[in-house]
């Protein structure tokens, strides 16, 4: 019983909470002079000095020189926006339905939309200003399309705080549609893995 | 005095100067990467390979920072206080053998600048003097955490001075003399002829007293960072903070070099072996003050004069009297 990860349990009598043995301190001279004499001889120094060095010699060494190295996130880690791409036809994903507009509670997504020569609505002006955006993933939960997700890229450096925003920045470029390289979201908004098996007909029997 | 003699000193005084000032950079390296190491980190890595040029990006640093002096301060003593400091760790050096003599073009060189007759004493004064750096700047200095940093300096340093003194006093008696060359030759017999096989005791409690006296991190509370900032160097800036740092460090490498000298053979038999022994034990005592500021904690104020006044200086009597009781009969 000494499991403290059973957190739903919190009654710390059962859980192998205990009292650390601490003795009373000594309160006459001599016995003063015991502790002293006991903790001077103990060695405990030397266990320090022992424990220090063997994490020298194990030279197990932790630092992960960041611009060179990079910690690995998560799929579902919530960076900079990200707009996909059709698989079948390469086209633009985003239907221009103005809902990612709509649910940011930073409203620092703003587009604009008009029909295109085929009488289809299209984006026309899409940005996110991304020093207001508190990367809540609301935008990608709420897409119907999966079109605007969020990726892995974290670190953006410019000379202006525009050129981090505009639509094409975020759009998988072609060549890497071509290649058949654009990663899905697995976060926020995404296709749960067994979706198909779950998908039922619409009931029309009604 | 002939004109040779002088200029062999100068020439070594200027030796001894330019490596010392040299391995005080190059000993925070070692610091920062020992101590980066035993916490599983890297340290300096960017600079240079393995961050070897951190030094003279320090350094360069260090030399172009703007000198400031602050409001409230009191000019004159705040800018001498770092330059006492540096100057005490470099004049301790002077009675320091730091190898046997040795045959340079068919030339003898004794690579000590003043072979005085009391050495050690010289040493230890000088040493002494040392806590005027200190003392001094953060008693000019404006702020309270200077101010409380200078009391400690001065408390630490006049208790292990005692320390220091006593402890030593057990093997001056037995050698008779103040010289470290006599010291050296007195336990140039190898390895059982060490003092410190006769003079354990005195050996630890020399050995504490230095980390006091150099104000490493057992006792390193004259400029403790979590407590009172940086103590008397809070309101330094530039090479004159640097003048701290370097005879800190300097003064570690000197005694690193004492320890040895007085307790453990020194430089033996004064063959290339007996040279490179004492580099060797010098380099395990610097090592070791890095090695303590990773594995211990600081201890009080009160825990340390406590230690002084009731442990380390009764200890360091009763070892001398028992010295010479032995010595006597």
């Amino acid at each position: 019983m000494k499991n403290t990860e059973v957190f739903n349990n919190r009654n710390v009598s059962e859980n192998g909470y205990y009292l650390v043995d601490i003795a009373d301190y000594p309160t006459d001279g001599w016995g003063k002079f015991k502790r002293v004499v006991k903790r001077t001889f103990r060695g405990e120094l030397f266990v320090g000095l022992w424990v220090v060095l063997r994490e020298m010699i194990k030279f197990d060494i932790h630092t992960i020189q960041y611009p060179q190295e990079k910690m690995p996130i998560g799929p579902r880690y919530r960076a900079v926006h990200e707009m996909k791409r059709l698989w079948e036809s390469d086209a633009e994903r985003c239907i221009g339905c103005g809902l990612c507009e709509k649910i940011c509670i930073s409203n620092c997504i703003k587009m604009d939309t008009r029909i295109d020569e085929h009488s289809r609505k299209e984006v026309s002006e899409y940005t996110i200003n991304l020093g207001r955006c508190i990367f809540c993933g609301y935008c990608a939960e709420v897409c119907p399309e999966l079109a605007i997700t969020h990726g892995g890229e974290y670190e953006q450096a410019s000379e202006q705080r525009e050129h981090f925003v505009d639509y094409s920045y975020m759009l998988t470029p072609l060549d890497k549609m071509k290649a058949g390289t654009q990663v899905e979201f697995e976060g926020f908004g995404s296709i749960t893995p067994h979706e198909d098996e779950r998908v039922k007909k619409t009931p029309l029997a009604y | 005095m002939d004109t040779a003699y002088l200029i062999e000193t100068i020439i070594k005084v200027v030796v001894v100067l330019l490596i010392f000032s040299a391995l005080a950079g190059i000993g925070t390296y070692f610091e920062r990467k020992i101590l980066a190491f035993m916490q599983r980190r890297l340290g300096p890595m960017n600079v240079g390979p393995y961050g070897l040029l951190q030094v003279a990006a320090d350094g360069i640093k260090l030399f172009t920072k703007e000198d400031i002096i602050p409001t409230n301060v009191v000019g004159r003593i705040f800018k001498i206080a770092p330059v006492i400091t540096a100057a005490t760790a470099f004049m301790a050096a002077a009675a320091i053998p730091f190898l046997p003599q040795f045959e340079l073009f068919g030339y003898t060189v004794h690579p000590i600048i003043a072979d005085v007759n009391i050495g050690i004493l010289y040493i230890l004064g000088i040493m002494g003097v040392g806590l005027y750096g200190p003392l001094l700047g953060g008693m000019a200095s404006a702020n309270k955490f200077s101010l409380l940093s200078a009391a400690r300096s001065a408390a630490v340093f006049i208790s292990y001075e005692v320390v220091t003194g006593l402890s030593i006093l057990a093997p001056i008696m037995m050698v008779g003399s103040l010289s470290l060359i006599d010291f050296n030759e007195y336990q140039s017999g190898g390895f059982g002829d060490w003092i410190v096989w006769s003079q354990p005791v005195a050996f630890i409690l020399f050995w504490i007293a230095a980390f006091a006296e150099t104000g490493r991190t057992p006792f390193h509370l004259v400029a403790n960072d979590h407590e009172i900032i940086d103590g008397f160097g809070t309101e330094y800036s530039g090479m004159r903070w640097g003048l701290f740092f370097i005879g800190e460090y300097a003064n570690m490498f000197f005694i690193s070099f004492v320890i040895p000298l007085l307790f453990l053979g020194g430089y033996g038999d004064g063959s290339f072996l007996g040279a490179l022994g004492l580099l060797a034990k010098m380099s395990f005592f610097f090592f070791f003050f890095l090695w303590t500021r990773a594995a211990w904690p600081d201890v009080r104020p009160d825990q340390l004069m406590w230690l002084c006044w009731k442990v380390l200086m009764p200890i360091a009597v009763i070892n001398i009297v028992i010295t010479g009781f032995v010595m006597m009969f």
